[in-house]
């Protein structure tokens, strides 16, 4: 084969190559919408983060602003700190109510931001004082049966 | 009766050392190849006509095999995720998949069976016919002229093929999935586009890719280099290439696997 078309093969191969990288980024992965360095963190206590982990979605009305980045159990407080990255694009007042809630019945848990009113805003590495912890299966079920059980037992002391 | 197990111990003993030698030598011969790629890479036409054998007449079979991977992925995949509801997520099952593991797995094993026999093949034929002597005689070093261009070739195209392979994978699973089932198509790529996630799997991918494309052609020239020098020593030295690199790529990649993949996701 001669030299010429043989360089042309192998310069069209490297491309097709770079070309399906690119494809891969842009159009399989998130590339696209990734901002990862325009971002302040933010610090929130919770009492129990259920199944939370490292790189859930961080949600305000539903919209991911950002994610989180760390789980460290503290052994003074005895709750779980979490480190959130958010965009830069979004401000929070510094009264913020952070949850964790469930997307679906069985879907992923995601740290939901309920802004609150206050003037002054959140600056990176600030803390959300207000946590609100995940729901625990457990927890309710037997929140739920204890409730029935007191109120069985109302109803036995009624028929007395 | 105790010498037959003195000759069963010696036997044993006589196979583990060959092994470590084997090994060394493998070692000192892979530091080699590194130690001599500065003077194939000046003369980088060299590498470019083994990316033309290793890479380009490679592709077609990664093409090929990744349309059809993709596509089986995507019917199997819609199969079973419809019986609950979920059959836009077979864009994320696709792509998840492909991009972490069947990508560089299934693209290193073809590449293993078709460049890397080749490239066994071709050195040790070389080596059978006394070129390699020859070269030295003339003091061209064989291993900066025949081994380091051609483990460069596979180094660098092995990446690039497992990209192909894994972009080609996607749009199978897309043309089964979207064009011939009927999946939404905004939710099919929306929902890839949410879950796969540039830094941690593709990325990824890319590294395993790297990984095995070093793997691969490190065994595939040191077997031709040490070839025994008949017909039937070379045919040999390709058949261990090729199990050999199997093998190697399905632990590394269980390796690296556990070290990537944990604790994320």
């Amino acid at each position: 084969m001669q030299r010429a078309k043989m360089d042309l093969w192998v310069g069209l191969f490297v491309i097709a190559g770079i070309g399906a990288l690119l494809i891969l980024a842009l159009q399989v992965g998130n590339l696209g919408t990734y901002s990862e360095d325009k971002s302040y963190t933010l610090v929130g206590n919770f009492e129990n983060i259920g199944g939370l982990k490292i790189r859930s979605p961080v949600k305000s009305a539903g919209v991911v602003v950002g994610r989180v980045m760390d789980i460290q159990f503290s052994a003074k407080t005895f709750d779980a700190v979490v480190t959130m990255n958010i965009d830069d694009r979004y401000q929070f007042p510094k009264d913020t109510f952070a949850s964790i809630l469930t997307s679906g019945l069985l879907g992923a848990q995601y740290v939901g931001l309920a802004a609150g009113g206050d003037e002054g805003m959140l600056k990176s590495g600030d803390k959300i004082m207000k946590t609100n912890s995940a729901l625990v299966l457990e927890e309710m079920i037997g929140q739920f049966l204890f409730d029935k059980a007191s109120e069985d037992d109302e109803g036995d002391s009624d028929k007395f | 009766m105790p010498r037959r197990i003195v000759i069963g111990i010696r036997g044993i003993g006589h196979r583990v050392i060959d092994s470590v030698w084997r090994l060394g030598y493998a070692a000192r011969f892979f530091s080699l190849i590194l130690l001599k790629s500065g003077t194939s890479m000046r003369r980088f036409g060299l590498i470019i006509r083994e990316l033309y054998f290793t890479g380009v007449l490679t592709m077609v079979i990664i093409l090929v095999s990744g349309l059809f991977v993709g596509m089986v992925l995507g019917l199997q995949g819609y199969e079973t995720l419809q019986k609950f509801g979920a059959e836009t997520a077979v864009g994320t099952l696709v792509a998840l998949s492909l991009v972490r593991e069947l990508g560089p797995v299934v693209a290193g094993l073809l590449f293993a069976s078709r460049a890397g026999s080749a490239i066994t093949a071709e050195i040790g034929l070389m080596k059978a016919t006394e070129q390699l002597e020859a070269m030295g005689m003339m003091a061209v070093d064989p291993i900066a002229r025949v081994v380091a261009p051609r483990f460069w070739a596979g180094v660098i195209s092995m990446p690039l093929l497992a990209a192909m392979f894994s972009a080609m994978g996607v749009f199978g699973g897309y043309l089964v999935a979207v064009v011939l089932i009927g999946v939404d198509e905004g939710s099919f790529w929306s929902q890839m586009q949410s879950v796969v996630d540039f830094r941690f799997d593709i990325v990824n991918g890319i590294i395993k890719t790297c990984v095995f494309g070093v793997a691969i052609t490190a065994i595939a020239v040191f077997e031709g280099y040490n070839a025994p020098p008949t017909a039937e020593g070379v045919s040999g030295a390709t058949t261990r290439t090729v199990v050999t690199s199997a093998l190697v790529i399905l632990g590394l990649d269980f390796v690296l696997t556990s070290f990537m993949f944990r604790g994320v996701g």
